[in-house]
C-alpha cells in the first residue's frame, strides 16, 4: 500500500503502541484485499459485544487502554449483549456482566462513545451520500451503503476499532465506484406490506446472491418503503447473503448511475409469491407451541414501538415477550409511555442490546426457550445455529401468539 | 503432491487435515464454540469437529461477530488451524488478521471445495500464496 508520511510514522511506532498496533493490522486487511491506499473516515460504529470478545477480547482491549489509546474521530457502538438492569432474570451470569462491564470501561477510556445501537441511522446521525465511513453491523452497512449512498465495508470489531484510532481505513471493497456497480438483476413480482414481509424478500435477494462481492439491483417495487420496512429488507439481506449493498430502481441513490450497457450482461433472477411462501415455510407452521417471543434485530424503532404499543394494550402472554431496542429510543418511548403500555402487559422492554448478541444459546438452555417467534426475518436465520427452533411472523400474529403460547 | 496457487492470504504457514464442504462459513450463525463443532443443522459439516482443522468451503457469510470471535477461539485454543475459501468477506479476513489465524482465498484451479477433500493433509503457505497438498 502507499503510505503518508503520517501512515509510515504510525507504522514504526512514532505516534504511540495502539496506532501502530491499528495501522499496522489495517495495512495486512488492506494488502488481502489489494488496497492501494487509505482513506478517511468521519465516524466508526464497532460491533464488540461480549459473548463475541470473551474475555480474550476484554484482556485486548484493556491492554490497549494501557497504551493510552485514543480515538482520533467519533466512535460509537453497537448493541450490548447485557443489559446491565436486567440480566440476572434472562439466566446471563455475573461472569457475562463482568465482560460487559470491563468492555464498557475500557471502551470509553479510548473515548468510543457508548451509543448501543444498530440503528444510529435512524437514531444518532444518518450517513451522507459518498461519505467514508467504518461501520460494524451489517445492518448498519447496507442500509448506509445503499439508501444513504455512504460508503463502508463490513468493518469487524478489531478493524472499526483499528478505524476508529488510525481515522482512516483501507481503500478497498465498496469504498471503490468499480465494487458498487450491480452485478445481479432481480424482479420484485410480489407487493411486500409488512415489515417481516420486506424482510423476506431482502433474505431471499441474500440467499441468491450468497456473496459479499455480488451487488443486486432491484426492479418491481413500486411503493417508496419506510424507513423500517428497507431496515429489514437489508438487514435480512445481508445476514442471508454477506450482502453488504444494493440498489433498487427509483428508490436509493446510485440505482440510476448505471445504464442499459452496466446492465445487459449479468444475470437475471424474479422473486415470486411462491418464493416467499416457501422461505416462511422453513420458519414454524401454524400450531406449533412458542416458548419466547422476541421483538429485535435490528432493534425497534420509536414507531415500531409504539405499534407494539398498541397490539399489547389488554393482552396477557402466556409466554415471555422481549422487546430490543436502542437507549435513545427507549428514553423517549419511557417519556411517552409507551415503555409502561408494553410493560403493563407482562413484556420486558430491553435497552441497548439485542437478543442474538445476549448469549442466545445459554440464556436459551436457562429458560428452556427452543421455539422462539420473532417478525425479524434476520434473527430466525441467525438462531438455528445457537439451538432454537425459530419460527416467523408478522408483528401482530406475534402478539396474538404470545396470549395463546401458540402459533397462529 | 500438488500446489494450488491462491492470492496472497494472512496468518503464518501450517499444515494439517483438511475438513470440506461446499458451503458458507460464519462463526456467528454455524458454530457451536463452546464445544468445537459446526452446530447449525441444515449445515453440510452439522455435528463435525472443526479444532485444529485445516478448514475449507466456499465463502464466509453472515454478520460482523466473526472477527471477534476467531480470536477468541483461538486464545481458548479451540479454533481450526486455517480456513480456505473461494472467496473470503472482509470480516474473516479481518478476523484472521487480529487472531493471527492462516486464511487463504481466490485460488486459480478453481473451486477450492472440490479440489480438496476431507481427509487430506495439506501445507498451507499464506505468505507466499499456495496450498500444498501432502496426501491423497
Amino acid at each position: 500500500m502507499n503510505l503518508s508520511q503520517e501512515e509510515k510514522a504510525m507504522s514504526k511506532g512514532e505516534l504511540g503502541e495502539a496506532a501502530k498496533w491499528a495501522i499496522n493490522h489495517q495495512i495486512e486487511v488492506g494488502n488481502f484485499f489489494d488496497a492501494e491506499d487509505f482513506v478517511s473516515v468521519s465516524n466508526v460504529h464497532m460491533m464488540v459485544d461480549p459473548e463475541s470478545i470473551g474475555v480474550a477480547g476484554v484482556k485486548f482491549f484493556e491492554n490497549l487502554v494501557k497504551m493510552n489509546a485514543k480515538v482520533r474521530v467519533p466512535m460509537i457502538t453497537d448493541p450490548r449483549g447485557v443489559d446491565l438492569d436486567y440480566y440476572r432474570p434472562l439466566g446471563q451470569t455475573e461472569e457475562m456482566a463482568d465482560i460487559e462491564r470491563r468492555t464498557i470501561k475500557a471502551c470509553s477510556s479510548m473515548g468510543i462513545l457508548m451509543t448501543n445501537t444498530c440503528v444510529n441511522y435512524q437514531t444518532i446521525m444518518a450517513p451522507l451520500y459518498g461519505e467514508h465511513l467504518a461501520y460494524g453491523d451489517t445492518g448498519v452497512v447496507i442500509y448506509s451503503n445503499s439508501v444513504c449512498g455512504a460508503r463502508s465495508n463490513f468493518e469487524g470489531g478489531p478493524s472499526a476499532l483499528a478505524a476508529g484510532l488510525t481515522g482512516r481505513t483501507p481503500r478497498y471493497g465498496l469504498h471503490l465506484d468499480e465494487k458498487r456497480k450491480p452485478t445481479k438483476i432481480f424482479t420484485i413480482k410480489y407487493e411486500p406490506n409488512e415489515l417481516t414481509d420486506w424482510g423476506l424478500v431482502g433474505a431471499l435477494i441474500g440467499k441468491m446472491c450468497g456473496s459479499y462481492w455480488e451487488v443486486p439491483i432491484i426492479e418491481g417495487i413500486n411503493k417508496i418503503p419506510t424507513s423500517d420496512e428497507i431496515k429489514h429488507f437489508g438487514a435480512a439481506m445481508a445476514s442471508y447473503g454477506s450482502t453488504p449493498l444494493f440498489h433498487i430502481k427509483g428508490i436509493t441513490p446510485e440505482a440510476d448511475n448505471f445504464n442499459s450497457d452496466d446492465l445487459k450482461d449479468l444475470n437475471y433472477y424474479e422473486i415470486k409469491s411462491t418464493d416467499i411462501n416457501s422461505l416462511k415455510a422453513d420458519f414454524g407452521k401454524k400450531g406449533d407451541k412458542i416458548d419466547v417471543v422476541v421483538f429485535a434485530a435490528p432493534q425497534l424503532s420509536i414507531f415500531e414501538m409504539q405499534k407494539v404499543a398498541e397490539l399489547c394494550h389488554d393482552k396477557i402472554f402466556k409466554v415471555p415477550v422481549l422487546v430490543c431496542t436502542s437507549p435513545q429510543v427507549y428514553s423517549d418511548a419511557l417519556r411517552m409511555n409507551l415503555i409502561n403500555q408494553i410493560e403493563n402487559s407482562g413484556a420486558k422492554v430491553l435497552q441497548g442490546t439485542c437478543f442474538y448478541n445476549q448469549f442466545a444459546r445459554e440464556i436459551g438452555i436457562a429458560n428452556g426457550w427452543v421455539r422462539l417467534l420473532s417478525n425479524s426475518t434476520k434473527i430466525v436465520n441467525i438462531l438455528g445455529g445457537y439451538g432454537y427452533k425459530p419460527a416467523l411472523a408478522n408483528m401482530e400474529k406475534c402478539i396474538l401468539s404470545a396470549v395463546e403460547g401458540k402459533l397462529l | 503432491m500438488r500446489v494450488l496457487k491462491c492470492h496472497k492470504g494472512i496468518g503464518p504457514k501450517v499444515s494439517g487435515m483438511v475438513l470440506s464442504a461446499n458451503d458458507n462459513f460464519s462463526a456467528r450463525y454455524d458454530l457451536d464454540r463452546i464445544n468445537g463443532v459446526f452446530s447449525r443443522p441444515n449445515h453440510k459439516l452439522f455435528g463435525k469437529s472443526y479444532v485444529d482443522t485445516i478448514l475449507v468451503l466456499n465463502e464466509s457469510k453472515g454478520g460482523v461477530a466473526s472477527a471477534w470471535m476467531l480470536y477468541e477461539m483461538i486464545a481458548r485454543k479451540m479454533a481450526p488451524k486455517a480456513i480456505l475459501f473461494n472467496k473470503a468477506n472482509t470480516i474473516l479476513a479481518q478476523g484472521a488478521s487480529l487472531a493471527s489465524l492462516s486464511i487463504c482465498d481466490r485460488f486459480e484451479d478453481g473451486d477450492i471445495t472440490s479440489l480438496i477433500v476431507s481427509g487430506q493433509n495439506v501445507l498451507v503457505d499464506p505468505p507466499n500464496g499456495n496450498v500444498t497438498i501432502l496426501s491423497k
